[in-house]
């Protein structure tokens, strides 16, 4: 496939008479004295004319009326007549569309005239070069965007704990079916998962904590403590927390993110159903009776893993191990851990609703909510974390 | 010109219980625009997404240019599957791209064409169905539902198919659009050579573009023919839905 330029007096012009019906997608511009000959032969359609982009646009502009040969012309779409009709255009002066066909074609005509009637260009998006100005108003833009963000955040969950407290003030209002289905999906179901992983690090501490013992102690009967006090304070809430922002807050997000952009959201509130307590309400609560028994499941699990480590590994019988745990370990240390579980509970519920409702139309903003959910919820729980252990240290439990 | 475009032969389809089509048998000629009509849920909509090969039959046979399609291998398929083109009912556009970047996706996944020519052909195609210049831009989110149908038609000849599957286009549009879509797609078939398979339930989109009307109904194909033809046919649907205030304007 290609094309050239020819001027009248060129000797190789025989080739196009030679030709005859041509399979190859070529053309050939011939001017004459007072116009241009453009002939076409070949396919002219969008797989076959990339070839002849570049050589047609460098065609220069003779300015005269151009006349197109299609009478070598084979297949023809719309791809193949812009073409035409671009560099038909171009050639011409501007403004001076003027050419006709000449040969026999079943369509090319009606085809052309149809490209013709709608060839004003489309306006060009700009090319966008950044600039330091533009560094500082992004950097601008994300400063006060936080700001709106955690403004809104906050009137948020200000404005779905009012609600929830006011639901829970009258009970046969909140719909229970939903919250037991949500207690089923994201409590029960997770069950398994949290578990499975508290064991492990159930498992690692007691290990870890073994060895290290053994080295600085000689004994390794403190392990018992170890695992006991890891567990209970800390690992089996956190981990449970962190799961739960992993499994739970993605799972209502993309929940309530759909709804959103299949506007049931909206739907509701012409129905005179406030999102907030069909939606938000039904996940706070289940997730706020939920948290606690995950957690009390993986301190158990964690315990359980600690155990068979000892037994196993350290010739620590697991009556011995139950009974440190219930003598040294005291029992405000569970407390401490299960009475930080409904606020994790609740920054699930209440982070993952918000990043839902704030999805708009498209998906991109659904994979963007979900993402910001799960990643505010690890990181409100980790902090909140961090804020319960000074205050525990502060009031010495 | 008489080729069979589309041949569908004893097509029986089965979601679990409930069968959809059963001893289903159509045939589109090459050039010619068919309206698929029937009552709601009679599985006008399966019945498209069988032929393009989204859904597969629970037995039966569908040809589309001569060759059954089930049998081909992945490469030969995608090769099929550049001549026909397929309009969603919501326009089903990447919610990520712009309208140009839409339309120019197909092309640039299956042609060798420049970018600058890609660009320049996706404007002619955003233009041809009808889109102001400003829409090219725009993200399918942040255009109305008319834009959208007239954005994934742009998409949908992106590659100029010979074959154009239409499902509901002018569901949706006010009925100046609706009537320039019809304008379009008619243009279209005759400038192109393009055989079009519609579905549709508007009846002055039948009326102004089909050659042909099948009815879909009893899990098959009850009727074929012009829509004159089929419009006289004693059959309590179809007097119902031509009889009625709205059919009656459009027949006469």
């Amino acid at each position: 496939m290609k094309g050239w330029q020819k001027t009248p007096d060129s000797r190789n012009f025989s080739r196009l008479e030679r030709c005859g019906l041509s399979r190859v997608s070529e053309f050939f511009l011939e001017e004459r004295e007072d116009h241009s000959v453009l002939t076409v032969t070949g396919d002219w359609t969008v797989h076959t004319v990339g070839a002849l982009d570049a050589s047609l646009r460098k065609l220069k502009r003779s300015g005269l009326p151009v006349i197109v040969d299609v009478q070598q012309l084979q297949k023809l779409d719309t791809a193949g007549a812009y073409l035409i009709d671009r560099t038909v255009r171009e050639s011409c002066e501007q403004g001076a569309l003027d050419y006709r066909l000449q040969g026999q074609h079943p369509y090319a005509q009606d085809l052309l005239s149809l490209v013709t009637s709608q060839s004003a260009p489309c306006e060009d998006d700009e090319p966008h070069k950044v600039s330091a100005v533009d560094v500082l108003a992004r950097i601008g833009h994300a400063a006060v965007d936080f700001w709106s963000e955690s403004y809104e955040t906050m009137s948020f969950m200000g404005q779905a704990t009012y609600t929830t407290g006011k639901m829970l003030l009258q009970p046969h209002k909140i719909r229970w079916t939903s919250v037991v289905s949500v207690m089923e999906e994201a409590g029960l179901d997770a069950l398994p998962i949290i578990s499975f992983l508290s064991f492990f690090v159930g498992v690692v501490i007691a290990f870890i904590g073994a060895t290290m013992l053994q080295q600085t102690l000689g004994s390794t009967v403190f392990t018992v403590e170890l695992v006991g006090w890891a567990m209970m304070r800390e690992f089996g809430v956190v981990l449970t927390g962190i799961l739960l922002a992993g499994r739970t807050n993605s799972s209502f997000t993309a929940q309530i993110g759909s709804m959103k952009m299949r506007q049931e959201v909206d739907a509701m509130k012409t129905l005179g159903l406030d999102p907030i307590e069909t939606l938000v309400v039904p996940r706070v609560i289940a997730m706020l009776i939920m948290t606690p028994f995950l957690a009390f499941g993986a301190t158990m699990a964690g315990l359980f893993g600690g155990l068979i480590i000892s037994w196993t590994m350290l010739d620590i019988s697991p009556i011995l191990f139950i009974t440190r745990i219930q003598e040294i370990v005291v029992i405000n240390n569970f407390w401490v851990g299960m009475a930080k579980t409904p606020v994790f509970g609740l920054i699930v519920a209440l982070v993952a609703c918000r990043q839902g409702l704030d999805v708009g139309g498209d998906v991109q903003s659904l994979g963007k909510a979900t993402t910001a959910s799960v990643v505010h919820a690890i990181f409100l729980i980790i902090v909140t974390d961090a804020i319960f252990a000074m205050i525990y240290m502060e009031l010495d439990i | 010109m008489t080729e069979t475009l589309i041949q569908v032969r004893g097509l029986r389809m089965q979601f679990g219980d409930h069968v959809v089509h059963d001893q289903l048998d159509l045939d589109v000629m090459r050039g010619e625009t068919i309206g698929v009509i029937g009552p709601s849920g009679c599985g006008k909509s399966v019945l498209l997404s069988q032929i393009v090969g989204l859904l597969h039959p629970t037995k039966g046979e569908i040809r589309v240019f001569g060759e059954d399609l089930t049998k081909l291998s992945a490469e030969e398929r995608r090769h099929f599957e550049q001549r026909w083109s397929v309009m969603f009912q919501d326009g089903a556009l990447f919610s990520n791209l712009t309208v140009r970047e839409n339309v120019m996706a197909p092309m640039r996944e299956h042609t060798e064409l420049s970018r600058h020519l890609c660009r320049e052909l996706a404007d002619l195609k955003i233009r041809l169905s009808g889109l102001s210049a400003e829409a090219a831009n725009k993200r399918p989110s942040e255009l109305s539902g008319g834009m959208r149908k007239r954005a994934a038609l742009a998409r949908a000849l992106a590659l100029d198919p010979e074959l154009l599957f239409l499902d509901e286009p002018t569901a949706g549009l006010d009925p100046i659009t609706a009537g320039r879509f019809d304008s379009l797609i008619r243009d279209l078939s005759s400038a192109l050579g393009l055989t079009v398979f519609l579905v549709t339930h508007d009846l002055d989109t039948l009326k102004a573009t089909c050659d042909r009307i099948a009815v879909l109904g009893d899990k098959r194909v009850k009727y074929i023919g012009p829509m004159a033809e089929v419009a006289r046919i004693d059959d309590p649907w179809i007097e119902e839905y031509f009889g009625g205030p709205r059919g009656r304007s459009v027949v006469d």
